[in-house]
């Protein structure tokens, strides 16, 4: 189902920046399309808006959510929707996590805020062994689909160890969670909908680097990206690269730098890290017959290893050279040292080339 | 403020000023009794009384040492500005009374331990300024070799655990090391330290709850600030009498801005706790800055009621009260002093900017213990071999 579906929304992109790239959107959009320039968190904010509106029975919760949010996401809903729908929580990630659960087991739809992913842990119980189990071990007698937790991931120049973390890989690890990662403002405001509605808990990273930098032409109207569905958004013949949020304006930068020297590359947009569209990356690395996956999450048992060894067992005879991951190192996020952490461009370039004339 | 009529002038002492204050600090420990400016509430137990027993000495430290901490807050302040500090920076100014005060009743062995607002705890556990402007600018002879930052600051050899990110975390931690003092018979004490944001976590309950089980010689100390982050008391806690959280632990409520109420209670619980168990302080303080440097502190809290508690419930210009009342020293001789520490610390800054940052192969270090774990290698440190024992 989703190769079927993945080719037919599979698009080409004006090669360009990923996050300013203009694409067609693939769903429900009938008539003339108003689109405004917005950042990240404006997307995000559009989304929550919509979110509320549409379905009386949502609700937006989390630490400082009233006034807008640390990084602006949740402005003008409490105005909007009132304090009985959009309210703060007091500080305890392990409380509000569960209290969504609860919630969504009512066949509500409870948005949490957690206020930087680096504080899900407390919460890393209620999510792994209740929101995920919930449905199995009650034979379908009650869900928590409604729950949507969101929460902003990643380096942003000076984060430091609990400002810049990527947890992305603890909850890959869970089935019965989805896990998805938007990288730009026009994604973010179509996942988040889907991921709102879809009647599957899920996670949603936002990559807080990008949310004032990224700027994009976003649609106005209610649209929804379809879920567990990667996007090839640069085409290319020589060597395939795979990753998420913002490491992918990383990987383009790289990609540029490639072709530059012939190598062409083509570049997928996983959204969705569980569950996965491998259809998409087995199809392209069959074309490619290379690999390269990129995250800033350590690299030892980051989900560039589930990639890397899922392709590996459908698509080995195909494969010229080994699979290549240019991760974050195996430290605590550093403080001073985040550029040498980091999997930064020229890695990514020497690993292209390094893989390709293996 | 309650300004004691008992004091040296009735023996007769008469004390040369300017002699004792060409140190700076005098030695002159003449017992002086201050009486705190609130009484004590207490909860389950019987409060302590409001006279404590000080000296022209420690009065006149006392001022030192909270204008260096002021100072020392301000010029971080504008070294963040500089975006010579880089990352979060969470300043203490407003509440040095805790830090000043709980240091006069305890040891260096007594271990405190606390959240990410810890430069003054740091300075009050014997840091030296020059430790702390090197880590919170990265530099290598940071307290935490330029590897914590702002948050984290350690130092072991005064039993100070940092210096903490997540909310609420070293509560437990502090339990456990009150666990630890109590086995090796120490007589020593913990002082676990978070916000009133923090009163909020679970995980507080459950290191109370293991305390009190255990009878261990923890001291938990609320510093309420009234807000967490952005959020009023008011909004976060059924009940903002942080000191009766506790319900079967005991607690006391302290104005903590008030470095002799904090001394008197922190003394008061040092000795509860090592007889009966854990107990709980809240100290009743406020922070002048915002949260962190990033937040401006006037979203949630008019400027009006800063500068109000400035004008009347500032620890330092109340202890330069007590000192002038007392005699101690005249305005000119505090002004000086004043500009002797800002001198002090502008050498610290500038010695501080010249010292380089960590190697890079720090990266790596201390990730395991040294040889042990795992070590990376190659051009882009991807090669991992595990090192085993």
């Amino acid at each position: 189902m989703a190769s079927l579906l993945g080719r037919f929304c599979r698009k080409l992109v004006v090669p360009g920046s990923a996050h300013g790239a203009r694409m067609v959107s693939t769903t429900s959009s009938c008539g003339s399309e108003t689109v405004k320039s917005l950042n990240l968190y404006s997307a995000i904010n559009q989304a929550l808006h919509i979110a509320l509106e549409t379905d009386p029975r949502s609700y937006v919760f989390g630490e400082d959510v009233g006034f807008g949010g640390v990084f602006r996401c949740t402005t003008g809903l409490a105005e909007r929707f009132g304090k009985n729908r959009v309210f703060n929580t007091p500080l305890c990630e392990q409380g509000i996590v569960g209290f969504g659960i609860g919630l969504a087991a009512m066949g509500n739809r409870a948005v949490v805020e957690i206020q930087f992913a680096d504080y899900i842990y407390p919460a890393f119980d209620q999510i792994v062994n209740e929101a995920a189990k919930f449905r199995y071990r009650s034979g379908n007698q009650f869900n928590c689909g409604g729950l949507t937790i969101r929460a902003p991931y990643g380096a942003v120049g000076h984060g430091g160890h609990y400002h810049s973390q990527s947890p992305e890989a603890f909850f890959c690890h869970v089935p019965g969670i989805k896990v998805v990662i938007p990288r730009s403002p026009r994604e973010a405001k179509g996942l988040l909908l889907s991921s709102i509605r879809d009647p599957n808990p899920v996670v949603f990273f936002e990559p807080k680097w990008l949310y004032r930098q990224a700027v994009e032409e976003v649609p106005e109207h209610d649209y929804m990206i379809p879920l567990s569905e990667a996007e090839v958004i640069r085409e290319g013949n020589d060597i395939t690269l795979v990753g998420w949020g913002a490491q992918l304006t990383v990987m383009e930068q790289a990609c540029l730098d490639a072709e530059k020297e012939g190598i062409s590359c083509e570049l997928i947009d996983l959204k969705t890290l569980l569950p996965w569209d491998k259809e998409t990356v087995e199809a392209s690395v069959k074309k490619t017959g290379r690999l390269l996956i990129s995250h800033e999450a350590p690299v030892t048992g980051g989900f560039g290893a589930e990639i890397s060894a899922t392709i590996l067992e459908r698509c080995f005879l195909k494969l010229e050279a080994p699979v290549s991951r240019v991760c974050g190192l195996d430290t605590p996020f550093p403080l001073v040292f985040e550029p040498f952490y980091m999997p930064t461009k020229n890695k990514i370039l020497d690993a292209i080339k390094s893989t390709v004339n293996y | 403020m309650a300004l004691s009529r008992l004091s040296s002038r009735s023996k007769g002492i008469s004390r040369p000023l300017s002699a004792a204050f060409s140190r700076s600090i005098s030695t002159d420990t003449t017992p002086i009794t201050i009486e705190t400016s609130l009484p004590f509430t207490a909860h389950l137990c019987d409060p302590p009384s409001r006279s404590v027993e000080s000296s022209t000495q420690e009065l006149l430290s006392f001022f030192r040492t909270m204008a260096l901490m002021r100072r020392m807050e301000i010029a971080a302040d504008s070294l963040y500005k500089a975006k010579l500090i880089r990352g979060f920076c969470h300043l203490y100014d407003g509440q040095e009374a805790v830090a000043i005060g709980m240091e006069a009743a305890i040891t260096k062995k007594d271990a405190i331990i606390t959240a990410y607002r810890d430069h003054c705890i740091f300075l009050g556990r014997g840091g030296s300024l020059y430790e702390v402007f090197a880590e919170l600018m990265g530099r290598q002879d940071g307290c935490s070799k330029g590897k914590g930052g702002s948050m984290h600051f350690y130092k072991k050899d005064s039993s100070f655990y940092g210096g903490h990110g997540i909310v609420g975390a070293q509560v437990p931690l502090g339990c456990g090391i009150a666990f630890a003092q109590k086995y090796s018979k120490e007589e020593a004490v913990t002082f676990a330290m978070y916000g009133d944001g923090a009163a909020n976590q679970g995980q507080l309950f459950e290191a109370l709850n293991i305390s009190a089980l255990w009878d261990l010689p923890s001291i938990l100390v609320c510093e309420n600030n009234h807000y967490g982050m952005g959020t009023a008391e008011w909004r976060a806690a059924k009940s903002p009498s942080y000191y009766k959280r506790g319900d079967y632990v005991p607690g006391l409520k302290v104005d903590g801005m008030d470095a002799f109420a904090v001394k008197q209670a922190c003394k008061f619980a040092k000795e509860h706790a090592l007889k009966n168990g854990p107990i709980i302080l809240e100290m009743d303080t406020y922070r002048y800055h915002g949260h962190s440097m990033s937040d401006p502190g006037s979203t949630y809290r008019t400027r009006d009621e800063i500068s109000g508690v400035r004008q009347e419930r500032d620890p330092i210009e109340r202890i330069k009260k007590l000192v002038l009342s007392h005699d101690l020293a005249t305005e000119k001789e505090l002004k000086d002093m004043e500009k002797e520490i800002r001198k002090e610390v502008d050498d610290a800054i500038a010695k501080a900017k010249d010292c380089p940052m960590p190697e890079p192969s720090e990266l790596f270090t201390n990730v395991y213990v040294k040889g042990f774990g795992t070590e990376s290698f190659g051009a882009d440190r991807k090669e991992v071999k595990a090192a085993l024992p």
